[in-house]
């Protein structure tokens, strides 16, 4: 769908995006990762030919990025905002027409969207007498209402409540699941965990790592466990593991040991079983959140 | 273009809708026809109010000659310089001309009052004095009463326009008076349309609609966009107040005329005797006004006006929005206004002192053709007469101009719309003219 290659962005006195290559499959959920100041706007932008990169190219759908992409794409910035005394359901229409969709396409969608979200009683109203969650609602529709392809949604849940970010994610889903390739950008590892196939994390201006969550967090995965049991474990020297931590709580144990080379979970059940009853025994995956730490502060 | 197009319309269709634009589009020619009303009202009634000024001369060359005008009345005093002195104290409508004895050898006349005294009535003692003086010398001189008497010219110049269509009345007054107007509409309305241009973009900036819209379209064509389309909100503005101002007098004037010929009739025969008739004093300044209006080729005005308003906004709106789009809100536009409102203000200062004066002079001339400062001291030159060679360079060059500084604003713009909470210097916007893509 999207093939980033090579990208460079200098400004004057610092270089924004270092050499980033990034390749995005058809249909996937996408997290763009990074700290403040990464690198992930300035990559955004480039991908909506705000600006230019220095050097570098991006391929659209195996094209180079031109103009009439633009109505392909829906893209929420992180800045974000309406213009404050004007009709919601103009405004829609307008930004609806500068995408590129006809008067009546325009009406037609944006009925549709406003139908969908509950909000038809809004047209004529002024986004100043709005709320912030419903301007978002709002805002949501301008980025998704020409029905892109490709949708960038920068810190999407920056500033939404719980009740809306709930409302927004189930859309992102039911258009994915319709076809459509979404990127996150984002520095908030839930939303990650919970959406994104893949990621790709830029810090310092640098891609630092990427692939399919899953290979990421196989990679980091270190064979630790948690365990919770009633009942004494006499635990001689053993070669099966190693505990980091163990807490006596409700009359259970609890313990977070990792186990040795060589050696399986079923050698630690093993070990277990004879001794004491085991009710929990959970495999430590290291969260999105950690690694992305790991990540940031190795680099 | 068809996008631009959109922006055209957004920017101007919210800006007609508004309350203060149907309020400024009724209320601006009301002012028009209320002042101009007003003028002739207060030429009629002029005479209500006349000053009674008390002469005290002590050299007797005055006191019989003073005859009383339109502007002023005279009375011989008895009183002391002291005693009239006291009397001014307590009469706030009295005004006393002192002329000393010695006023032939170098002595000065004063007049005292507690309100100070009209520029017209200051200037129409000051003829009257001179004018009695001169007869005075001359009659020293030797020359004798009735040659005086037959040696009273009575000259006034009547301009005619000699045009290929052959000679017309016309009024040079009342041609400069619209050139001026025009440059004065023009200076303001650069101000009044620059700032909604440079106050749209920050409000875009503020709200945050901009990365959104910007996604859609170029940012030059969003910036082409409202520069345009606040430019047809001007134009729009002025085409009204032209038609409405227009409608309004001319049913305003046949009215007040009618009331004042009537007035002027009766009034007449009392004041015939003794005073000068001229045929342009009789028509008094009302119709005289009306008169003249008539003979402004609006024709040719009107169309020049609107180019140089087009041009000198587009030129200038350009530059407020490279201002807009580099500060966050309006109070950090100060230091980057004064580079944009120094030419205007130079302009607007130089029109009304020197170029007046010296319609034709090489100054005037550069003044008139340099795009920054054409727009103003063009219409001042305006109704001097200027060549079509100097008018087309000077349109030329302002679309030049226009073309240019719009070039400068866009690369300013480009990166100033998406840097929130900075605080920038002149250096830098430099540094963004340079920017690549």
């Amino acid at each position: 769908m999207l093939s980033i290659r090579n990208i460079v962005k200098q400004y004057a006195n610092h270089r924004a995006l270092d050499n980033v290559s990034i390749e995005i499959e058809k249909g996937s959920i996408f997290g763009l990762l990074g700290p403040n100041g990464a690198g992930k706007t300035s990559l955004i932008r480039i991908i909506n030919q705000i600006t230019g990169p220095d050097q570098g190219e991006i391929l659209l759908n195996g094209e180079k990025l031109k103009p009439s992409h633009i109505s392909i794409i829906g893209y929420l910035p992180e800045e974000r905002g309406l213009y404050k005394k004007m009709e919601i359901g103009e405004q829609m229409m307008y930004l609806a027409q500068l995408k590129g969709l006809s008067k009546s396409e325009a009406t037609a969608r944006i009925r549709y969207w406003f139908e969908k979200m509950g909000i038809q009683s809004w047209w004529n109203k002024k986004v100043e007498d709005l709320s912030k969650g419903m301007q978002q609602k709002v805002q949501f529709i301008a980025t998704v209402v020409h029905s892109p392809e490709l949708i960038i949604l920068d810190e999407p849940f920056s500033g939404f409540d719980p009740v809306n970010a709930q409302l927004i994610t189930n859309e992102i889903l039911e258009l994915n699941s319709k076809g459509t390739t979404i990127i996150f950008s984002t520095h908030r590892m839930e939303s990650v965990e919970q959406l994104c196939d893949s990621i790709a994390l830029i810090h310092k201006s640098k891609k630092i790592l990427d692939g399919k969550v899953k290979d990421i967090k196989n990679k980091y995965r270190n064979n630790s466990y948690r365990i919770a049991y009633y009942g004494k474990l006499d635990i001689p020297e053993n070669k099966i593991f190693t505990i980091n931590d163990e807490k006596f709580e409700d009359d259970m144990t609890h313990l977070t040991v990792q186990i040795t080379n060589a050696h399986t979970v079923n050698d630690l059940l093993n070990f277990l079983i004879p001794q004491v009853q085991i009710t929990e025994l959970i495999e430590i995956i290291p969260s999105m959140n950690d690694i992305f730490i790991q990540n940031v502060k190795t680099s | 273009m068809n996008k631009t197009l959109l922006i055209i319309q957004r920017e101007y269709s919210s800006r007609v809708k508004k309350k203060s634009f149907l309020i400024m589009t009724f209320l601006v020619p009301m002012l028009i026809i209320g002042m101009y009303a007003l003028i002739i009202v207060l030429s009629i009634k002029g005479g209500d109010n006349i000053p009674n000024v008390e002469v005290i001369d002590q050299s007797g060359i005055f006191q019989n000659g003073l005859e009383d005008t339109k502007a002023v009345k005279f009375r011989r005093s008895e009183l002391t310089l002291e005693e009239a002195k006291k009397k001014v104290v307590n009469n706030e409508d009295a005004f006393i001309l002192y002329i000393p004895s010695d006023i032939e050898s170098g002595g000065s006349i004063e007049m005292f009052s507690q309100k100070k005294a009209g520029l017209s009535v200051i200037s129409t003692i000051d003829r009257k004095l001179n004018d009695l003086m001169r007869i005075k010398m001359l009659k020293d001189a030797g020359i004798d009463a009735k040659t005086l008497d037959s040696i009273k010219p009575e000259l006034s110049v009547v301009s005619k326009e000699l045009t290929v269509e052959g000679e017309k009345d016309s009024s040079s007054a009342a041609a400069m008076a619209v050139g001026f107007a025009a440059a004065i509409l023009i200076y303001i309305s650069l101000f009044i349309y620059g700032v909604q241009v440079m106050r749209g973009i920050i409000e875009e900036k503020t709200s945050r609609i901009v990365e959104v819209v910007i996604s859609s379209v170029k940012p030059f064509q969003l910036m082409l966009g409202k520069i345009i389309g606040i430019g047809l909100v001007g134009l729009t503005q002025f085409l009204l107040w032209i038609a409405l101002s227009g409608g309004l007098m001319a049913a305003s004037s046949s009215i007040l005329l009618k009331d004042k010929v009537e007035k002027i009739q009766s009034a007449m025969p009392a004041k015939a005797q003794g005073m000068q008739t001229n045929p342009a004093l009789n028509d008094g300044p009302g119709q005289g006004l009306i008169k003249a209006i008539q003979t402004v080729q609006w024709s040719y005005i009107l169309p020049v006006f609107i180019t140089f308003f087009l041009g000198g906004y587009m030129l200038y709106s350009a530059l407020f929005a490279a201002v807009g789009s580099a500060v966050d809100n309006d109070t950090e536009t100060q230091q980057f206004m004064m580079p944009i409102t120094m030419p205007l203000l130079f302009t607007y200062i130089m029109s009304f002192s020197f170029i007046v004066n010296n319609p034709d002079s090489s100054l005037s001339f550069w003044l008139s053709i340099i795009p920054f400062t054409s727009p103003i001291a063009m219409m001042v030159r305006l109704p001097f007469g200027v060549p079509n060679w100097q008018l087309a360079l000077s349109i030329v060059l302002l679309i030049a101009g226009f073309i240019f500084t719009t070039w400068i604003a866009s690369r300013i713009y480009r990166v100033g719309i998406l840097m929130y909470g900075k605080k920038v210097s002149f250096k830098e916007l430099g540094k963004w003219l340079m920017y690549k893509g």
